[in-house]
């Protein structure tokens, strides 16, 4: 398979990466990056799990084919810390116990920062629009969209 | 020897600072920035990829399988077949295989397995095996298994009856011919899997001794030991399994499946580790699920209210090894014989092999099957009576300090409050109004426009919530380590799955040493270090291994004071300690808690600090002929009551609002509490509403996200969680368990609700658009 060279810069840094074509982003992240904070769930956009930010607007990185981000920015759970401290969202959901398993975690705090960015103070109902798309078999989302309006307070 | 465990309140002069407090999850913020290390993440170096090759035909003998141009592959490791290894039997039924030799006997029976260099490569060498088979007979149906002359799943057992459990106390037969009303219906409820985030995963790797470190996403660490060491021929103590962080299992995790065995021969055959995880579509394809049933039951009453007796009978499929599934029964018969004070119950309950999907355990273990007719069955019967369906519940409901004739020793029980509660604040008063009429418009029913009708209903629950003796021992193993500067270690026999127990487990630990929550570690991941457990299942955590944490806590806590009593020189019995320090009682004199450890270690004859413990409930396993006895040292009570809005238009279905009040004995940490309520909550939703695999022909058909519908934040209404207090008087400061419960009355409250909205009542889940629909059209 031939493989191609990208440029990307990944939680504000530059990366050159040889990927194949057939790679996603979510390979690239977690394979050639390690960035493993960013979860295979489904490997069919169903799930959420693997949400990152991509030119600032949250995707399924499983389905993001990795050489379609050359020249483009993305922002995976790891790179939502400020000055190496948690982000707000990440505070919140922790301090209301909106963790448990964590697994679908990661991609929750993306899709929340995504959703802040563009609302700061968000309705329960755009909380819960924005955050539906990542399956969560937990907590019932309940401390989480607590969490969420909590920050946006 | 310890002194017998006799907890009696009050537990200590000091109010509680640490037990009873919202802490946050000990590893919350290293999983929500993306620090925890999950299966999937591990790498080690000269790692393989395992992929497993499934028959993908439900019933047939297998009459040749070639490996060889998958072996000449380059960058395949390792190919094994049934061929290249010994018949070993392993599973809660010895009746499975790592890889099936003969025949197959279901869609997803494992032919052969690969280890490669990489993912393409193993799915290629998988591309190039050659199976060939001969068809043999399908039983998808487990009456036509049942039926004289079907051909045999397995062929050395005499028929495809696994088992029958039959129950009975009182005289349930003619107990129906005293009963002044019965109702009587037939359910029928579906395959339903746990749809955890993170996928089976495992990783196996061999030293050069032969021994085998296996992490796996298990949640019986210690059962997977022996349950390898039955399938491999590998002696136990060889065997050492590491938990990374789990994503997710509810009950997947609770017997040995294929897969493990698996990664274990792929690795001994490549001298390399191998990492099997599963895709998603494995997951619903090939873990076990929970059983299908088909049901018929009866519920009689007396006229002044009193219920009366109880029949169900049932027809399981166990699919095509038994694994947990088969044995769900257990805690069916315990609903319909002790949810409520009930004078005759019969329960029989048959269970066939299939050529379906295997069955296993999943949260709540038969309880969201039985609760499902015993409670909508609750409601029919106080129509008959022409009572109120909260009175109904009230004048029977289970009561502290009574034995059912199941010989269930309940003791602490909030069922009466829970009742009370969810009915006062879902505005139970409101129900007669709000039946059928929509929010806008309070117009009677043949005049609306809207087609939007809404429903109040109730449901209850009984569950195990101090352990479950269904093993010989519900023991659990717990040390305390303190060290020169006060961290304390908890090394737990028990498992965190996500649930949060391991938080709860170091709240007691805190709270016992009078240290902060964050003084405390948790150790709780690898059979090499921690001590015996049993599992985590059946509520129990909290509960067992609560208790023995807080044994190995108070050991622990009686040699500092001690030390700090000879330091002090004061009786060690008048010694109290919070916040790090210890003090007398009066307050005269303190010390600080490192400092007295520290002392410990730095003196002639010194010691060091090491508390131990072992908690096994005082339980019995239930008589293996009547099924009578009293399986847990705790049972916890909940009862949710529910607001839904019915398009009779679409049949869909929509949950406004539910309120959950569950009696947990004493919430340890009332957030994770809720967490456990709420997040059960939503399966039950899902085992309402959406939640169907769908089994054809012993094929997964929805084996995707996309079509097997779990509920997302948009379906999930707002949950309001009530904890119910009672102190129960065996539990670790008053706790009970209450990771299952959950999930089991939602779908009832449901069923009953949406018969007050529309006055149908659905006998089959998901109780979807279409068969409400239906059920509305068969109605009229």
């Amino acid at each position: 398979m031939p493989q191609h060279q990208i440029t990307l810069t990944v939680n504000g840094d530059l990366h050159e990466l040889v990927v194949d074509p057939r790679d996603s982003l979510l390979d690239a992240l977690r394979d050639k990056l390690e960035l493993r904070g960013t979860h295979l769930g489904c490997d069919s956009g169903d799930c959420g799990a693997c949400t990152v930010l991509l030119d600032n607007e949250p995707v399924p990185s499983c389905l993001v084919l990795a050489i379609d981000t050359d020249r483009r920015e993305v922002v995976t759970v790891e790179g939502v810390l400020q000055n190496g401290e948690p982000h707000p969202v990440q505070k919140a959901i922790v301090a209301h116990g909106g963790v448990q398993c964590g697994y679908c975690t990661p991609g929750i705090v993306v899709s929340s920062v995504a959703l802040l960015n563009h609302h700061p103070h968000p309705t329960e109902g755009q909380v819960r629009e924005a955050i539906a798309g990542n399956l969560c078999r937990c907590t019932g989302y309940q401390k989480i969209v607590e969490a969420i309006l909590d920050v946006s307070k | 020897m310890k002194d017998p465990h006799t907890p009696t309140p009050p537990y200590s002069t000091l109010p509680h600072s640490v037990v009873g407090q919202r802490v946050p999850k000990l590893d919350a913020m290293d999983k929500a920035t993306g620090r925890a290390e999950y299966g999937h993440d591990l790498h080690l170096p000269g790692m393989l990829v395992g992929k497993i090759l499934y028959a993908r035909i439900p019933h047939a003998r297998i009459l040749s399988i070639d490996v060889s141009r998958a072996r000449k592959l380059p960058g395949v490791k390792a190919v094994i077949t049934g061929a290249d290894n010994p018949i070993r039997k392993f599973g809660y039924g010895m009746d499975n295989t790592p890889i099936k030799g003969d025949k197959v006997r279901c869609y997803r029976d494992e032919v052969a397995a690969v280890a490669a260099i990489d993912e393409d490569t193993a799915e290629e060498a998988l591309d190039l095996i050659k199976v060939e088979y001969e068809p043999l007979p399908n039983l998808f149906d487990p009456a036509s298994a049942l039926a004289e002359g079907a051909p045999l799943v397995h062929e050395d057992k005499q028929s495809n009856l696994f088992t029958r459990y039959d129950y009975s106390h009182g005289d349930a037969e003619r107990a129906f011919d005293s009963a002044d009303v019965i109702v009587e219906s037939d359910y029928e409820l579906p395959y339903v899997t746990h749809s955890a985030m993170e996928t089976s995963f495992c990783l196996a790797s061999f030293d050069l001794q032969g021994r085998l470190t296996l992490w796996s996403t298990t949640q019986i660490p210690f059962l997977l030991q022996r349950d390898l060491s039955e399938a491999l021929g590998v002696p136990g103590r060889d065997i050492r399994v590491i938990q990374p962080a789990i994503g997710g299992a509810f009950g997947r995790g609770l017997d040995v499946y294929p897969f493990e065995p698996i990664a274990a021969l792929l690795a001994k055959a490549a001298s390399k580790p191998v990492r099997v995880a599963f895709t998603r579509e494995e997951e619903f394809m090939a873990s076990a699920v929970r059983q299908p049933a088909r049901v018929h039951m009866r519920t009689g009453a007396k006229r002044d209210g009193t219920l009366w007796v109880r029949d169900a009978r049932m027809l399981l499929d166990a699919g095509a090894y038994i694994s947990w599934g088969a044995v769900t029964p257990l805690v069916m018969m315990e609903t319909v014989a002790s949810l409520y004070r009930i004078p005759h119950a019969k329960f029989v309950a048959d269970v066939a092999y299939t050529n379906n999907p295997p069955t296993g355990a999943m949260r709540g273990y038969g309880n969201p099957q039985s609760t499902f007719f015993v409670e909508t069955q609750m409601d029919m019967v106080a129509e008959k009576l022409g009572m109120d369906p909260v009175e109904f519940r009230l004048l029977n409901a289970n009561r502290p300090n009574e034995e059912t004739l199941q010989g269930l020793k309940i003791t602490s029980c909030g069922l009466k409050e829970c009742i009370t509660e969810v009915a006062e604040r879902i505005g139970w008063e409101r129900r007669s109004q709000v039946a059928g009429y929509t929010a806008q418009s309070q117009s009677p029913i043949s005049n609306l426009q809207s087609p939007l009708r809404r429903g109040i209903g109730i449901a209850c629950t009984l569950n195990v919530g101090g352990g479950a003796r269904i093993y010989r021992s519900d023991g659990c193993g717990a040390t305390v380590k303190v060290d020169d500067f006060g961290r304390v270690v908890l090394v737990s026999g028990s498992t965190e799955i996500g649930q949060g127990s391991e938080t709860a487990l170091a709240q007691i630990v805190a709270e016992s040493l009078g240290v902060r929550i964050d003084d405390v570690s948790v150790i709780n991941s690898d059979t090499s270090i921690k001590p015996w457990d049993v599992g985590t299942h059946a509520s129990r955590t909290t509960f067992i291994a609560g208790n023995a944490a807080w044994i190995a806590a108070k050991d622990a806590r009686r040699q500092i004071f001690d030390a700090a009593a000879q330091m002090l020189q004061v009786p060690a019995d008048t010694l109290e300690s919070r916040d790090r320090i210890i003090r007398t009682k009066d307050g005269t004199k303190s010390i600080a808690f490192d400092k007295v450890v520290r002392s410990m270690h730095y003196r002639e004859g010194g010691s060091v600090v090491i508390g131990n413990g072992w908690y096994d409930p005082p339980t019995k396993l239930v008589d293996k002929d009547t099924y009578k006895g009293n399986i847990s040292a705790a049972y916890g009570f909940g009862a949710q009551a529910v607001e839904v809005e019915v398009d009779i238009e679409t049949g869909k279905v929509r949950v406004l609002k539910i309120v959950a009040a569950h009696d947990v004995g004493r919430a340890i940490n009332p957030m994770y509490v809720e967490g456990q309520i709420e997040g059960g909550v939503q399966m039950g939703v899902g085992y309402a509403l959406t939640e169907e695999l769908l089994v054809r022909e012993g094929r997964v058909l929805n084996p995707t996200f996309l079509d097997y519908r779990v509920p997302t934040a948009l379906d999930m209404p707002q949950i309001e969680t009530v904890i119910v207090e009672t102190a129960d008087p065996e539990g670790p400061f008053g706790a009970k368990g209450v990771g299952e419960m959950g999930g089991t009355p939602t779908a009832p409250a449901i069923a009953n609700a949406i018969y007050n909205a529309i006055g149908v009542r659905l006998t089959q889940v998901p109780m979807t658009g279409e068969r409400v629909l239906k059920a509305i059209r068969e109605n009229q």
